[in-house]
């Protein structure tokens, strides 16, 4: 049981990073962006570059990662999303954008870092065994620590600051917001950069764990969209329930369910289903949108 | 002015190039060879290996004058599709190539791909080399398919065996990724272990193929204490983690997988805790790899910033189709002097050291020769870089 809790919270925050940075992006544009996993990739090949390659710290790294993803995040919606927006009202010609891009990171990811694997020396080594019932390894009791705290850090950026209020502000009500004073054409840039750099951050953190490889981009996209469709599309809090309550079925289906085979994400998708047809808001969403 | 006649000389700087380039190129007839495989996704590092090792290969021909079959030198260009690792898009591959009229494709990459491609290839004259183990494929009635590599049923019989009297190897779990190549590679090796009189202790836990943190994945086989654990169908990216995770969980067994991996990805991402890991290899280790394997390994590495060491096993299907082709030049568009040739074909191994025979193989497996002779060699990952283990051969 011990074992199933750790790894339950351990996964949930982990989720929860990567969720969040979609839902924002999703709550302040109205954009689906099918890019997400691109960037948390690009995050993480960005740590190995500096902390496994060139042996730059680890925290300098992962700042790299964080800037690296803002510009890009910026420059994304600056030249891409915002023409689009401006120029269409279907919102599937954001979708089509976001596919396209995240088709594009692809490429250049493979140009770039190459088909191979690729992992980091750990930041931490030893194992925290607690006789055999309780077994975690150093560096992800510091990965959980460090993702709990970052996303406290955001929640706190979204509550206690002028740029969090304005974002808070633009997701509510754009046009109320515009009304209000609120540059809605620069906060929707810094808001985008923003959830481009909660990826690379979860990427350059994880890196040390998962290593990072080519194929990740997809289906860590769609495991953030699960997340984000559990708590609720566009709600901070619900991006982060729905992470940790992902990460909990995880854990807990993979310790019950082993000797059925890999059901364990056959019974989440099953229960997903459930629960959109009774809630198709999702925990934290409003029926309204 | 002077605007015009930068444009003039401009255009016929890239007139002269495009010409020189083409004179170049149209020195010798050009022979296509095809590859249909995975270049992108998550298994994307199986067909990049493939691809580049064609292209490595062809490009060292071209440069040195070409390849000559019977009376003709040949240029030799490939044609790569990615098939994504999706069947249907594997077919669309397979159909490409046979509107460019090549005889002769490598891949595709996984089980479903090349059961897909069957009745495209064997409609339409192509003989291809998948890296996928299905007997099906291979036995008759089945005829344009030759195994490209060592089959999981081949060469875990001989690790396990190995292991038992070597290492004292009594009980073994089988891990694998939710999907057919690693489920059926699992399967066989179950069967295998069984068969050896092994205690097959955990089989029935599998991960989804995207997992990228396997803690929680292998705790339950943990439990089981295994002597020996099987990574079925490892693919390279998933390999170090689920080292990484088995030591971290206390684990001090032997750990062992039937497919190729990759030195560096095993050094950075599991480090020392990989040390003592064993896989199939090619013949790249320096007591096997002869000059012309070296010079590939370089020439590679010079053409693509990396080595991969999958391309140990993966250099060798183009040179048996060229070799097969130079041993009867009318195969070159007909398949069924190809399959005729195959029954008898032998020539010097050029990428191993001593007298290995590039043959084919299989008799005893496929009931007919339609399997690649590569050397099984089991590598042990030790400080960064295998060491062979063992080398056996295939019928």
């Amino acid at each position: 049981m011990e074992q199933i809790l750790a790894n339950g919270v351990y996964l949930g925050s982990q989720y929860a990073m990567i969720a969040l940075g979609l839902t924002l992006i999703f709550a302040l544009m109205n954009v689906l962006n099918f890019a997400h996993g691109q960037m948390y990739v690009i995050g993480g090949f960005v740590t190995y570059t500096f902390y496994g390659q060139w042996g730059v710290p680890f925290v300098l790294a992962l700042v790299m990662s964080c800037v690296t993803l803002a510009i890009l995040g910026a420059l994304i919606e600056r030249y891409l999303f915002a023409p689009v927006i401006k120029g269409s009202a279907r919102e599937e010609s954001t979708m089509l954008l976001a596919a396209g891009i995240a088709f594009f990171l692809d490429a250049v990811i493979l140009l770039v870092f190459g088909e191979k694997q690729r992992g980091v020396p750990k930041i931490v080594d030893g194992v925290f065994n607690y006789d055999f019932r309780l077994i975690m390894p150093y560096d992800r009791i510091l990965i959980c620590v460090l993702a709990i705290l970052s996303i406290v850090a955001f929640i706190g950026l979204m509550q206690y600051t002028k740029t969090g209020r304005a974002l808070r502000a633009l997701a509510q009500d754009r046009t109320a917001a515009q009304l209000m004073g609120v540059n809605v054409d620069r906060y929707s840039m810094i808001g985008f950069a923003l959830g481009a750099m909660l990826a690379g951050l979860v990427g350059g953190l994880l890196v040390t764990i998962t290593g990072v490889n080519l194929g990740m981009g997809g289906p860590t996209s769609i495991k953030a969209f699960m997340m984000v469709m559990i708590g609720g599309a566009g709600v901070i809090s619900g991006a982060i329930w729905g992470g940790i309550i992902l990460g909990f079925m995880e854990a807990i289906g993979l310790a019950v369910l082993y000797q059925y085979g890999d059901i364990t994400y056959l019974l989440i998708f099953v229960s997903l289903m459930i629960f959109l047809a009774i809630r198709p808001q999702g925990l934290m969403g409003k029926p309204w949108g | 002015m002077q605007r015009r006649t930068l444009f003039k000389a401009a255009l016929t700087a890239v007139a002269l190039t495009s010409f020189q380039a083409t004179m170049a190129f149209a020195e010798n007839p050009v022979l296509k060879i095809g590859f249909v495989g995975v270049t992108s996704g998550p298994a994307a590092a199986w067909g990049i290996s493939n691809q580049r090792s064609m292209e490595t290969r062809a490009a060292w021909i071209n440069e040195t004058g070409g390849y000559t079959i019977g009376d003709t030198t040949y240029d030799i260009e490939i044609v790569s599709f990615d098939d994504q690792k999706d069947p249907k898009r594997a077919i669309a591959g397979m159909e490409k190539m046979a509107q460019e009229g090549i005889h002769y494709v490598v891949g595709p990459n996984v089980d479903d791909g090349a059961a897909a491609v069957r009745p495209v290839a064997e409609a339409n004259g192509i003989m291809y080399f998948p890296y996928a183990f299905p007997k099906s494929l291979y036995q008759a009635p089945a005829s344009n398919a030759v195994l490209g590599m060592v089959a999981n049923y081949q060469s875990g019989p001989a690790i396990y065996k190995h292991l038992m009297e070597n290492e004292g190897v009594k009980t073994v779990a089988f891990i694998a990724a939710n999907e057919s190549d690693p489920l059926s590679q699992r399967d066989g090796g179950v069967e295998a272990a069984k068969a050896l009189g092994l205690e097959v202790v955990s089989d029935n836990v599998t991960y989804q193929v995207d997992t990228t943190d396997f803690t929680p994945v292998l705790t339950p086989v943990m439990r089981s204490r295994p002597d020996l654990l099987v990574l079925s169908g490892v693919s390279p990216a998933n390999a170090p983690q689920l080292i990484r995770s088995a030591r971290e969980l206390g684990f001090e067994g032997l750990i062992s997988t039937e497919t190729a991996q990759d030195a560096g990805v095993l050094a950075e991402g599991a480090g020392d805790l990989a040390n003592g890991f064993i896989s199939v290899g090619g013949a790249s280790t320096p007591e096997l790899a002869s000059p012309m394997m070296n010079e590939f390994v370089d020439r590679y590495t010079k053409m693509f910033g990396e080595y991969n060491d999958e391309s140990n096993t993966k250099v060798y299907a183009l040179e048996y189709i060229l070799e097969t082709l130079k041993a009867d030049p009318s195969a070159i568009d007909n398949v069924e002097a190809f399959q005729a040739t195959m029954d008898s074909f032998e020539a010097p191994n050029p990428y191993m050291n001593g007298d290995a025979k590039l043959r084919y193989v299989g008799s005893t497996s496929f009931g007919q020769k339609r399997q690649v002779a590569v050397p099984l060699v089991v590598n042990v990952y030790q400080d960064g870089a295998f060491e062979t283990l063992f080398v056996a051969e295939v019928d």
